[in-house]
């Protein structure tokens, strides 16, 4: 299958997901990230969840986000990140300048 | 932050407090359940998938799941799951629940 | 040899006793254990394999697999590059996971953690521990990564950057720590013991050699 989203991709993740058993944590729901690395196809959480093959696979990404940009309160580095493992369908691409 | 029915289990930023640090060795009670959990997961039986276990917890209500232990949580989802794939009935399970109630006491 | 799992035992924990499950609960699970051995899902001679099996599993391999890396650079290399393969030398089968080896550098402190429920590498550091599990850690480490630090006891300093991994997906992560300094012409083995479970996690770094008998 195809990525279609590549290594620093700036990345947006879905404020809307499915009903179900979703892997993607509600306090990235809307953040904006950066692909930080392809990880390939993997069967589909929720379908698998309902006892299903898990199919269509889906396109898995570990996606980095500043801290800053999450909490907006938070006190660390600038530098630092939080990094979670997500499915292509609940991204979308972005431009840099994209609110 | 979405508050629905299955999203209880979602805890990212959602609490504070002082992480209990107490180092709990896992007793035989809890290592037996972790050894079943895997025995029905394991390739040869392929009873169990880790996500349809994890939606079991997802879907128990908020209630249970705060209210319930780590691995009591596990008792509850990996009974739900047998009894929705089939392996057991709800009825079986409860005629056999009554009769371990039951029970004379065994052990010293 | 003792005599569980017999399966008309009915097990008394003391209240006091961490893991006494709910009462109700606890029937459960025996009805469950006797209707599933009953109709041959398993016997409780696999029951009692799968809980010793799981008992062989604990951090010391993970320590083991880290000392290898700080002193073999091509299974380092194989670490972060094809983890699975690199810890099957040590008989780690990680089934249908894909573990991946975070490297601590001088600038950049890795942890790492499960907030949608507890994944962990189990097939390599076997059960995870119960504060990693809890609430307020699932719910602060990717919130208060720097607190949580000093909760354990490990201050960051201001000029490091740590990056927290949910592992919200099929990846386990282990942390590698940092070489101690002073351990140079150590063997593997008394390297082993200056890698802590919180070290791989990520909660600690490995430890000082002076912290070692």
């Amino acid at each position: 299958m195809i990525a279609a989203l590549h290594e620093d991709q700036l990345v947006r993740v879905e404020r809307g997901v499915e009903y179900g058993h979703v892997r993607t944590p509600g306090y990235l729901r809307g953040r904006h990230g950066r692909i930080l690395e392809v990880v390939g196809g993997f069967p589909d959480p929720n379908v698998l969840a309902r006892g299903g093959l898990g199919l269509p696979y889906r396109m898995l990404y570990r996606v980095a986000f500043c801290a800053r940009d999450v909490w907006p309160e938070y006190a660390g580095s600038a530098a630092d990140e939080i990094v979670a493992d997500l499915y292509e369908h609940h991204l979308q691409a972005r431009e840099d300048n994209d609110g | 932050m979405a508050d629905d029915d299955t999203a209880y289990h979602d805890y990212g930023g959602r609490a504070d407090g002082p992480i209990d640090r107490t180092e709990h060795e896992p007793s035989f009670w809890e290592q037996r359940v972790d050894a079943i959990l895997e025995l029905l997961g394991d390739p040869r039986r392929r009873l169990m998938r880790l996500d349809e276990f994890r939606w079991m917890n997802e879907t128990m209500g908020a209630d249970d799941y705060e209210r319930l232990s780590y691995y009591e949580r596990w008792v509850h989802s990996v009974t739900r799951l047998m009894i929705h794939k089939g392996v057991i009935t709800r009825d079986e399970l409860d005629a056999r629940m009554d009769e371990i109630r039951h029970r004379p006491e065994t052990s010293p | 040899m003792a005599d569980h799992p017999d399966t008309h035992h009915h097990d008394h924990a003391s209240p006091a006793e961490h893991g006494a499950p709910d009462a109700e609960i606890a029937l459960m699970e025996t009805a469950l254990r006797e209707l599933l051995i009953e109709k041959g899902i398993f016997s409780a001679t696999d029951l009692q394999r799968a809980i010793e099996t799981m008992e062989a599993r604990g951090p010391t391999r993970g320590a083991e697999i880290v000392a290898r890396a700080w002193i073999d650079p091509p299974f380092r290399d194989a670490l972060f590059h094809h983890a699975n393969s690199a810890v099957a030398q040590f008989g780690v089968n990680m089934g249908l996971a894909e573990l991946v080896a975070l490297e601590n550098t001088a600038d950049c402190h890795n942890l790492v953690v499960c907030t949608l429920c507890s994944c962990y590498p189990r097939a390599l550091l076997g059960i995870p521990p119960s504060w990693y599990k809890t609430r307020a850690y699932r719910a602060r480490a990717v919130r208060e990564p720097r607190a949580v630090l000093a909760e354990f006891g490990f201050v960051l300093s201001a000029d490091m950057r740590i990056r927290v991994h949910d592992s919200t997906a099929d990846l386990r992560f282990i942390v590698v720590p940092q070489r101690p300094a002073g351990t140079e012409g150590w063997s593997e083995q008394q390297l082993t013991r200056l890698v802590t479970r919180d070290s791989l996690i990520g909660v600690a770094t490995a430890l000082d050699p002076a912290e070692v008998a």
